[in-house]
C-alpha cells in the first residue's frame, strides 16, 4: 500500500496530494498498510456476516431517507391522500404520514420496502452467520467474547426491527404492541408499572411512537454502530479463522491479503448484496400497511404475525399451556405468560454463554484458529441441531393459524403437535444428528485408510476380484484427518483429597460430550494401510 | 420429416389466431347463454311453475338429508324460514348439496346452473318467508360504485377481520373450521353471507349493519381486489409470515447461491 502511496505521490495529482496530505498529519499510509496487510481466506460462509453488514448499511442509507417524512406522532388527523379506502378516515400523524411515504412521496414506497426487506435479511443474514460460526466452533478461545459481541447484535437487530415494525401504528404493528403490553404486564408486580411508563399511561395512550422512535433512529443503530465496530475490530486482531487444510495451522492464516483483492471483492459484493435487496423491494411488497387500516384498539386481524425474527417469541406465547395462572395475595401470575418469558430469557443466555460452557467442559486453553468440521464434534453440532429445531418449532408455532387452514387442519390439532414436537423434536434432532456425525467420521476413517471407492472391479491373477481403491491426494487427507478426538476427562481429587460437587458435574458433562468419539488414523496408521493396498495391487 | 412439418404448422401465427378466435367464440356463447340464463331466472322466480320445478330439484338432490318436505332429517337441519338467500348463498357457491366430510360444509363446483338455483331458492322461499335474494340496489355495479370504500373498510376491519383476517386473507376458527379467504366471492353471495350468517358465521341483520353499510363492506372488498397493490406482487397477502419464509428462502438463499457460484468461479 505504501508503495501505491509513493507511485502515486511522483505522479502527482489530486488523488495523490489528498493522500499525501492526509497521510503527513494522521499517518493513514500506515494504518492502510498494517490494515492491508490482514489476510481473510476464501469461503462463501465466511461472507455471511458480511451480508447482515451490507443489509445493515442497506438499512441506514434508506432509514436515513425516510426519516424525512415520517411523523412520529399520534395526534389524530383526518387523510386526505390519494389512497381511496381510506380517504376521510381518521388516523394517527404517524400512519398519515407513513401513507404519504407510500403513496405521495417520490420513490417513497420503494424506499420503505428497501427499508423493511433489508431489515429481515439483516436479522437472517446475522442469524445465520452465528449459525455458521457455531457449527464449525469458530467461537473457541480467543473469539468467546466476540461471539457475545454478534449474540448482542443479534438481539439489537430484534429490537432494532420490532421498535421500526411499531412505528406506522397500522392495525398489524398496533397488535404487535398490544401483545407486547399484555406480556409485559403479566410480569408480577412490576408489569403494571411498566407498562403505564412506557406507554405514558393506559394502551395506547399518545406517547409510545415517538418514544419507539428515538429508540429505533438513535438509541439501537447507534448501538449497533458500536458493537459493529468492536465486532469487526476484534476480528481484525483475532484475524479471521479458516478451515483445515495442508499448510493452514492454528497459528496462521492463509488466504488473500484485504488490500487490494479482497477489498475489491468485498465492495463488489457490497453491491451485489444492495442489488439484490433493490430488486425484492422493487417486486414484492412487504408490509402493505394501507391494506391493514389504522389502529383502532378494538378490531383484532385473524392471522396477526409479527415479523419472523419476533415469531418465535410469539410463538413461544402460543404454544404456552393456558389455564395455569394462580393467584399469591393481589398478584395474578399468568404462567401462560411467564413460561414463554422466562424460557425465552433462558434460550438466549445459553446461546449467549455457549463457548464459555464449553471451554469450562473440555477444559480446552488452547487457541483455535483452524475451524471444526461440524460432523467432526458430534455433540456440539448435536446440540446445534437441537437449538435450531427448538427455535424453528417455536417460530412455526407463531403460524399455527395459517398452517391450519392452508393444509386443512385443525388448529388444535397443530398447536398440539407443536406442543409435543417443541419438547420431542430437540432430543430427536440431537440424537439424530449426532449418530449421523459419528457415521459419517467412520466413514471419513475408512476413506482415509483406503482411499475412495472407484467402482472398478480388476480380477488378480490368481482368480480373487477386488475394487481398486483411489489414494486421497494430501488436501483431501487434511480435510479428513485433521481433528482432534477428546478424552472424556475424569473427575479428580483436588489438592485437598475431595473429589468436589464442580468437578463431578465438569466429569458428568465431559463424558457426555466425548464419550463417543472417532479417532483420526495417525500418519503410521495411513501409511500402513496404504503399503497393504499397493501389496494386493 | 412430417412430424416437423405438424411443428410448423402449430407454429404459425395464423394457428394463433384461429385459436384465439375459437376461444372468444366459446367463451362468447357460453356468456350468452348464462345471461339469458340470468334474465330468465328473474322472471321465473317467484312463478309457480318455478316453485314445482325447484320441487322437483329439491326432492332428487337435497330431500335425501333435509327430509322431502325440507323439514330436515338427521342428516341436515329444517330449511323452512331460511330464506331465498340461504339457498341461492348455499348452491350459489357450490357448498350444497352438502358432502358430509369433515368439520365444515367445503365449497366445491357449483352443480347447479342459475336458473335450477333460482328455482330451488323460489321453492323453499315458498315454504316459509325468510330473507330473499338481494336486489341489484345493493350488489349491482352501479350500487357498488356508488359504495363508500373508507366506511366499509372500517365496517370490515371492525366487523369481519377477526375471522377473516384484515386483508380478507381468511383465518383459522377451532377445531378445524376456518373463515375463507374472501377474494373472487360474488358480490352477492358476500351479501347473503352477512345476511345468514352460514355455519360458524354470526348473522349481521339490518340493524347490525343496514343495507348501505353491507354494500360499503362489499364495495371496499371489490375495490381492494380490483386494485393490485402498489408495492408489486403480494405473497399471497398472508403478511409477515410470508415475507419471513421469503427472506430466508429465495433472499439470503439467493445471495448464498451466488456468493457460492462466485467462489466457485474464483477457485
Ligand atoms: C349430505 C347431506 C346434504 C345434502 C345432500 C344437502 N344438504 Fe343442505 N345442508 C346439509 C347440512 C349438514 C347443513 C348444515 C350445515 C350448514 O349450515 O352449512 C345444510 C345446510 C343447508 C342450508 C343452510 C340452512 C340454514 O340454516 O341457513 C341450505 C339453504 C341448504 N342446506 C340447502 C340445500 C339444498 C338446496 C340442497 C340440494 C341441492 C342441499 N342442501 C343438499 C346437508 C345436506
Ligand atoms: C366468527 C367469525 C366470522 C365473522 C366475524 C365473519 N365471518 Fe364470514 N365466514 C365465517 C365462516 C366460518 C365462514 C364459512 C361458512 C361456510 O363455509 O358455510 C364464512 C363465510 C363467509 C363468506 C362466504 C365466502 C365464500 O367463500 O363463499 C363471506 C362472503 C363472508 N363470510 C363474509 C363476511 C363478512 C363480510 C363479514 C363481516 C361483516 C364476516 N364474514 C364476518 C366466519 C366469520
Amino acid at each position: 500500500m505504501s508503495n501505491a502511496t509513493a507511485t502515486a505521490k511522483k505522479k502527482g495529482g489530486f488523488l495523490a496530494g489528498t493522500a499525501n496530505y492526509l497521510d503527513e498529519r494522521v499517518g493513514v499510509a500506515g494504518i492502510l498498510k498494517e490494515f492491508g496487510r490482514k489476510v481473510f481466506p476464501d469461503h462463501w460462509s465466511f461472507m455471511l456476516g458480511e451480508v447482515a453488514l451490507y443489509s445493515f448499511l442497506v438499512l441506514l442509507l434508506s432509514g436515513t431517507f425516510l426519516t424525512f417524512w415520517f411523523q412520529p406522532s399520534m395526534v389524530p388527523v383526518i387523510y386526505e391522500g390519494s389512497y381511496a379506502p381510506l380517504k376521510g378516515a381518521e388516523m394517527s400523524i404517524a400512519y398519515a404520514s407513513t401513507l404519504d411515504i407510500s403513496f405521495e412521496i417520490r420513490g417513497g414506497l420503494l424506499f420503505r420496502q428497501v427499508h423493511h426487506w433489508s431489515a429481515l435479511l439483516f436479522v437472517a443474514a446475522a442469524g445465520l452467520h452465528m449459525l455458521r460460526v457455531f457449527f464449525t466452533g469458530a467461537f473457541r478461545k480467543p473469539r468467546e467474547i466476540n461471539w457475545v459481541v454478534g449474540f448482542v447484535l443479534f438481539v439489537l437487530g430484534m429490537a432494532g426491527g420490532f421498535t421500526g415494525y411499531s412505528l406506522p401504528d397500522d392495525l398489524l404493528s398496533g397488535n404487535g404492541l398490544r401483545i407486547i403490553d399484555g406480556m409485559i404486564k403479566g410480569i408480577p408486580y412490576i408489569g403494571a408499572y411498566t407498562s403505564s411508563l412506557l406507554f405514558g399511561g393506559e394502551f395506547p395512550g399518545e406517547a409510545i411512537v415517538a418514544r419507539l422512535y428515538s429508540l429505533h433512529i438513535m438509541i439501537v443503530p447507534a448501538l449497533i454502530l458500536v458493537f459493529v465496530a468492536v465486532h469487526l475490530f476484534m476480528v481484525v486482531i483475532h484475524k479471521h479463522t479458516h478451515y483445515a487444510g495442508p499448510g493452514k495451522r492454528d497459528d496462521n492464516v492463509v488466504g488473500y491479503p484485504l488490500m487490494p483483492v479482497y477489498v475489491a471483492k468485498a465492495g463488489g459484493f457490497f453491491f451485489i448484496v444492495f442489488g439484490v435487496i433493490m430488486l425484492i423491494a422493487a417486486t414484492f411488497t412487504i408490509n402493505p400497511i394501507w391494506a391493514y387500516g389504522a389502529y383502532d384498539p378494538s378490531p383484532v386481524s385473524a392471522g396477526t404475525q409479527p415479523d419472523w425474527y419476533i415469531g418465535w417469541l410469539d410463538g413461544a406465547l402460543r404454544l404456552a399451556p393456558t389455564h395455569l395462572e394462580f393467584m399469591i395475595g393481589d398478584f395474578t401470575l399468568s404462567m401462560n405468560i411467564l413460561i414463554p418469558l422466562v424460557v425465552g430469557v433462558l434460550f438466549l443466555v445459553v446461546v449467549a454463554l455457549y463457548p464459555f460452557i464449553e471451554a469450562w467442559v473440555t477444559g480446552d486453553k488452547r487457541e483455535h484458529h483452524v475451524l471444526d468440521r461440524p460432523r467432526n464434534t458430534p455433540v456440539r453440532t448435536g446440540i446445534g441441531a437441537a437449538g435450531v429445531t427448538f427455535y424453528a418449532v417455536l417460530w412455526a408455532g407463531a403460524s399455527t393459524d395459517l398452517i391450519a387452514t392452508h393444509f386443512q387442519v385443525s388448529l388444535n390439532h397443530v398447536l398440539t403437535s407443536m406442543q409435543i414436537l417443541l419438547i420431542v423434536g430437540p432430543i430427536a434432532a440431537y440424537m439424530i444428528t449426532k449418530r449421523a456425525c459419528l457415521s459419517l467420521m467412520r466413514k471419513d476413517r475408512e476413506i482415509a485408510l483406503h482411499g475412495r471407492e472407484t467402482g472398478r472391479v480388476v480380477r488378480l491373477p490368481h482368480g480373487e476380484y477386488i475394487e481398486v481403491h483411489e489414494p486421497m491426494d494430501e488436501y483431501e487427507l487434511y480435510k479428513l484427518v485433521g481433528y482432534k478426538a477428546y478424552q472424556p476427562m475424569l473427575a479428580r481429587p483436588n489438592a485437598k483429597g475431595v473429589i468436589t460437587l464442580r468437578s463431578r458435574i465438569r466429569a458428568v458433562l465431559s463424558r457426555f460430550y466425548f464419550e463417543d468419539r472417532v479417532v483420526p488414523p495417525t500418519k503410521g496408521e495411513i501409511e500402513a494401510a496404504h503399503d497393504h493396498g499397493k501389496e494386493l495391487h | 420429416m412430417t412430424k416437423q412439418k405438424m411443428n410448423n404448422a402449430r407454429r404459425s401465427p395464423f394457428a394463433a389466431i384461429l385459436v384465439i378466435l375459437a376461444g372468444l367464440l366459446i367463451s362468447g356463447g357460453g356468456y350468452a347463454v348464462a345471461s339469458s340464463a340470468v334474465t330468465s331466472s328473474t322472471t321465473a322466480q317467484t312463478s309457480q311453475e318455478a316453485i314445482d320445478a325447484g320441487k322437483k330439484l329439491f326432492l332428487a338432490n337435497c330431500a335425501s338429508c333435509h327430509g322431502s318436505n325440507a323439514e330436515g332429517g338427521n342428516m341436515g337441519p329444517s330449511l323452512i324460514g331460511v330464506g331465498a338467500a340461504s339457498v341461492d348463498f348455499q348452491v350459489g357457491t357450490g357448498r350444497m348439496p352438502g358432502q358430509a366430510s369433515g368439520p365444515q360444509m367445503m365449497k366445491k363446483p357449483v352443480q347447479f346452473t342459475e336458473e335450477q338455483t333460482a328455482q330451488l331458492a323460489a321453492y323453499v322461499a315458498s315454504l316459509a318467508p325468510g330473507p330473499s335474494i338481494p336486489s341489484e340496489e345493493w350488489v349491482g355495479e352501479a350500487a357498488l360504485a356508488k359504495g363508500d370504500t373508507t366506511h366499509g373498510g372500517e365496517l370490515f376491519r371492525i366487523n369481519c377481520a377477526m375471522c377473516h383476517n384484515a386483508v380478507g386473507a381468511g383465518g383459522a376458527l377451532t377445531e378445524g373450521k376456518f373463515a375463507p379467504r374472501l377474494e373472487g366471492v360474488e358480490a352477492k353471495h358476500i351479501y347473503e353471507a352477512m345476511v345468514i350468517g352460514p355455519q360458524n358465521m354470526p348473522v349481521f341483520n339490518d340493524a347490525n349493519l343496514t343495507p348501505e353499510d353491507k354494500r360499503d363492506i362489499i364495495s371496499y372488498l371489490k375495490y381492494v381486489e380490483a386494485n393490485p397493490s402498489a408495492g408489486g406482487e403480494e405473497l399471497g397477502g398472508l403478511g409477515p409470515v410470508a415475507e419471513g419464509l421469503f427472506v430466508w428462502i429465495f433472499v439470503l438463499g439467493g445471495i448464498v447461491v451466488i456468493t457460492i457460484w462466485l467462489g466457485a468461479k474464483s477457485n
